[in-house]
């Protein structure tokens, strides 16, 4: 794709704005729900009404010095707010309540892990691979890509435009909704290690459980400051700031896209401009919103109304204690404690829910590697059918861990099991009772199952000699009748076992 | 009048025992109100909707003993930047015109929870900016002593109505001396307590880190009945703190024993506030009220405070700056006056906030736009912020050694209609005597300690440390019985001197 010779080499800092879940507002005791009607999580400090005053959610300090210590940053033992000054509809005060000079975290790192072939390859702009569980898990590098800061702030309202009738109307359910914005030095150098480091610090908050983290529903926004520079070269290029990527791919998409318009400006003997661009996914192009020049004065200065937050080492370290064991060390434990494969417990950890579900079943099955199997064949397969998250499963583990010890006591064959246990993991029913009231148990009644076995030998006469005078092959047939005059409900071990028991006898 | 010659504190007493009905009483300041209000022009809006309704409920809360407290039924005047529920709240301004807020400030539930009865919304300086109340867009407030002379401002309709007797109460506000200044121009007693003493939920924002409610009344022991009503933490104001507040209880001090008290009370004159600018007649009074401090048994010594001098330049860069951010939520969007020509956006915006807000209030939103701006931050306002952390700190030496500081507070006595706002900048600087005590955040009572040839009353200064109201109370207090009873302006007006012990 590129026009010379030359190399070059691609600089990358993220800005990501995460939106906590956490039950109020930062400011005010305001549900955070979403999808409630426009305008009915609102009171007079989240729509700026004249007099109100805000006053600090301790919960959402927390939830930034978690995601700070889970990313190796300094605590900032006094924080400050600032007022972010800009004048916009969605913004009811018409200033923004952010942190610019004394954030709460500062000087952080996240270690990414990659693949280690992509690593090697020089000109890998655009991977066409940017997920990491793949087969080759054994061959992997690891990257530290450094946190610049990290602030908490206030999120704005939506505004809705009716074209239809030329008006434009603001909710503003999602005015003081709290964010933490995490800056990232410029240390990545392709969408792979973007991608990479998204998905960590994804993972983290999910596991701190402090986010969604849904770049669709905007939880997760992502901006990409993005400049080139000559291969080998010590001196940045001026960067751009690219916004409104929805999805992992868009990223992907538009940084490979970004790459190549610099250089082609370069190339041609112009120069990079310092703006904000605009990506169009659909297009697969980006647009200038605004030049440096036209880039605004935000006139920042010390919030007056919120008093400044000292945390102490003693809120750090109870906040220390409190954090989980987040994916990586869990993977590792699955390993070492139920000896299933590290690429099965790399993907059940991928949720902290999914997770805990296997853990728990694994445990009360007393079968880790079944339940292991269960849960990476039948249990991710009805999930991607349904087109769920992992979150969103109910069941309760119990009912698992009786269906695979069941299985394991041939009360039940494998087909018959594997609707039970979508019965289970759709509607959570208790399998044991279930599997009785629809007679799905296998006969464990060996007389009955003789009786089977016997009235098939009989009602195939002709099947038996073929058998007798050496055709293997039949026997499957045998079997299958015995499976359908029993419903499907015997062992087919058993089955296997009394068929040549008797044909032997005869 | 003679409602209005006994305390308020006895006003709810006759109240709560019967001997004076809620209705009469209340009737009684409305026929008042209509007899003086066509030429004072202290109010803004009547409170005439829910007033019937309310006098209801505070006399069945008596009754019940739901209202017990020392100010039940107790009539009060709100300045017009309060916000209070259903009824019309306009801060002086076109903006505000017609904005009728959906809840009430916390000091505004605090009245209704003590059994109080708001008669009516006062007049005020466009939000606040201004000393004299002729910002306001909608009317000239007059000093009830002299009607060719401004109430001072910004909040000259409370101080104007308590002077007037209109109301016995009032409350104002106070970022650079609202309240000490209007008290002392119409001579009444205000208070601008401690930064972070009374809430400030429901105030609409001029200056954040300055603003401050404070009551006001004909006496100190009125002031203090109300300002210990309002003041405590209110958790929706994380800028007040949970410091206790004296309360009067039972037994009042009689007069020797308010003298008694100062006894021994190390009182700082700093020589600066006396100095060059001030009128020879206001350094005459302040001198005089020093002496009989000093005649009674205080120690009283002259200080230096030098930093005063910068107090009025780092006032005004962090008032306006922070006055510039808080003014941007009015831009014709959801609330407020809302331009009829407006094509685009940003035509909605400049157009709204052109024609909504005033001369003064424009200056001092440009004037703080542009100390915050990209290239002048560090040098207007973070230095502000070292001359106020520095100010600070000189207070703080000075009340290592001493009780309270005493000065005038303001330099001059109340000028007349249209003088003030000629000469922005000389307006700025009369407030020298009052704005460094809003940037260390301190407490500050203004009490009326004699009047000039014209018969103008004038205000001292008590300033304390912070937190230390009480201190500043039991010292006014002491004053006010050596001082002797300060005429009221009705009875004043056109008869001559005040009496002075």
């Amino acid at each position: 794709m590129e026009q010379s010779s030359k190399q070059y080499d691609t600089v990358i800092g993220l800005e990501v704005h995460i939106e906590l879940s956490t039950e109020t507002k930062i400011f005010c005791g305001c549900a955070t729900r979403f999808g409630a009607m426009p305008n009915t999580q609102t009171c007079p400090v989240c729509t700026g009404m004249p007099g109100s005053l805000p006053v600090l959610n301790k919960k959402v300090v927390e939830y930034a010095i978690a995601l700070g210590l889970a990313t190796n940053c300094r605590i900032n033992q006094r924080t400050l707010f600032d007022r972010k000054n800009y004048f916009y509809p969605d913004n009811p005060q018409n200033y923004q309540i952010s942190q610019l000079y004394e954030t709460v975290c500062r000087d952080g790192s996240l270690e990414i892990t990659l693949d280690a072939e992509e690593e090697t390859e020089r000109e890998s702009e655009i991977p066409e691979k940017t997920s990491k569980t793949g087969q080759n898990a054994g061959k992997k590098t690891t990257k530290t890509v450094r946190i610049h800061e990290m602030h908490m702030e206030e999120d704005a309202g939506k505004l809705i435009h009716d074209e239809s009738v030329g008006i434009s109307l603001v909710d503003y359910n999602r005015s003081g909704v709290p964010l933490i914005e995490i800056v990232s030095e410029p240390d990545m150098e392709n969408a792979e290690e973007v991608i990479a480091y998204l998905e960590k610090l994804r993972m983290l908050c999910l596991y701190l459980g402090i986010s969604d983290c849904k770049l669709q529903e905007g939880s997760m926004r992502v901006d990409v400051n993005l400049s080139v520079k000559e291969a080998g070269s010590k001196t940045l290029g001026t960067r751009t700031e690219m916004k409104n990527l929805n999805s992992f791919k868009a990223i992907t998409r538009a940084i490979g896209a970004e790459r190549e318009r610099q250089i082609a400006l370069i190339e041609s003997g112009h120069e990079v401009e310092q703006e904000t661009r605009r990506w169009d996914d659909a297009a697969g192009v980006s647009y200038s919103m605004r030049s440096k020049e036209d880039s605004k004065d935000y006139r920042y200065f010390p919030e007056p109304d919120v008093p400044p937050v000292l945390i102490s080492e003693e809120w750090i370290s109870e906040i220390k204690n409190r954090q989980p064991e987040f994916k990586e060390e869990k993977a590792a434990r699955f390993v070492a404690e139920y000896g299933i494969p590290a690429y099965d417990a790399e993907i059940l950890t991928q949720s902290k829910h999914l997770a805990a579900l296997f853990e728990e079943t694994a445990k009360l099955s007393g079968q880790p590697k079944k339940t292991a199997n269960w849960f990476m064949g039948e249990l991710l397969r009805l999930l991607k059918e349904a087109g769920k998250e992992p979150e969103e499963l109910i069941f309760s583990p119990k009912h698992a861990a009786d269906l695979i010890v069941a299985v394991e006591a041939g009360k039940i064959n494998q087909a018959n099991a594997k609707e039970v246990f979508a019965k289970v993991v759709e509607e959570n029913v208790e399998p044991v009772s279930y599997m009785e009231q629809h007679g799905l148990m296998n006969l464990s009644d060996e007389g009955a199952l003789q009786a089977a076995v016997d009235e098939v030998l009989v009602e195939n006469p002709a099947i038996v000699e073929e058998y007798r005078s050496g055709k293997d092959k039949v026997f499957g047939f045998l079997v299958g009748q015995v499976m359908k005059k029993t419903k499907g409900k015997a062992d087919p071990g058993k089955v296997n076992e009394l068929l040549k028991a008797s044909l032997t006898k005869m | 009048m003679e409602l209005l010659q006994m305390s308020v504190r006895a006003m709810s007493e006759k109240i709560k025992s019967k001997a004076l009905g809620v209705t009469e009483t209340v009737s009684a300041l409305q026929k008042k109100i209509a007899e003086k209000e066509p030429g004072l022009g202290a109010f803004l809006t009547i409170n005439d909707a829910h007033l019937k309704m309310r006098m209801d409920e505070v006399q069945k809360g008596i009754r019940s003993g739901r209202y017990a407290g020392p100010l039940a039924g107790v009539p009060i005047a709100i300045k017009d930047n309060i916000c209070t529920k259903g009824l019309r709240t306009t801060c002086g301004s076109k903006m505000l015109e017609n904005f009728v807020p959906a809840y009430d400030a916390t000091v505004v539930q605090r009245l209704h929870d003590a059994g109080m009865i708001i008669l009516g919304k006062t007049n005020m300086d466009e939000f606040a900016m201004g000393s004299t109340t002729e910002t306001s867009a909608f009317r000239l407030t007059k000093n009830p002593w002299n009607m060719s002379r401004v109430p001072g401002g910004s909040s000259g309709g409370s101080c104007a109505a308590v002077a007037a007797g209109e109301v016995p109460l009032a409350l104002g506000s106070d970022t650079g001396g609202s309240v000490r200044q209007p008290a002392a121009f119409c001579g009444v007693v205000g208070l601008k307590p401690t930064y972070g003493r009374v809430s400030r939920y429901g105030l609409v924002a001029y200056a954040s880190s300055m603003d401050q409610i404070g009551p006001v009344g004909r006496t100190v022991a009125d002031c203090r009945a109300l300002y210990e009503c309002i003041a405590g933490w209110d958790e929706k104001d994380a800028t007040t703190v949970k410091y206790d507040v004296t309360k009067t209880l039972g037994h009042e001090p009689n007069a020797e024993e308010r003298i008694e008290k100062l006894k021994g009370m190390r009182f700082a004159v700093p020589k600066e506030y006396l100095g060059e600018g001030t009128q020879e007649e206001v350094r005459e009074a302040v001198n005089g009220a020093v002496k009989l401090l000093e005649r009674n048994g205080a120690v009283v010594e002259e200080i230096s405070l030098p930093l005063a001098d910068y107090a009025v330049a780092a006032y005004y860069i962090i008032a306006c700056a922070e006055a510039s951010s808080n003014l941007s939520r009015f831009d014709g969007v959801k609330y407020g006056y809302r331009t009829d020509e407006a094509e685009k956006l940003h035509d909605l915006y400049v157009k709204s906030r052109s024609e909504g807000f005033g001369e003064e209030v424009k200056r001092r939103i440009l004037l703080g736009s542009f100390a915050l701006s990209e290239g002048y931050y560090d040098a207007y306002y973070l230095k502000a912020l070292k001359v106020r952390r520095l100010i600070r700190e000189a207070f703080d030496r000075v009340f290592a050694n001493y009780d309270c500081i005493l000065t005038p507070t303001a330099p001059t006595t109340a000028p007349k209609f249209g003088t003030a706002l000629k000469d922005p900048l000389l307006m700025y600087l009369q407030d020298a005597d009052t704005v460094a005590v809003n940037l260390a955040g301190l407490p500050a009572l203004s009490v009326p300690c004699g009047v000039d040839t014209e018969g103008l009353p004038i205000g001292l200064q008590f300033i304390g440390n912070a937190f230390c109201e009480d201190m500043l109370f039991t010292a006014a207090e002491g004053y006010e019985e050596l001082r002797g009873k300060f005429p009221t302006a009705w009875e004043q007006v056109g008869s001559g001197k005040a009496g002075e012990r």
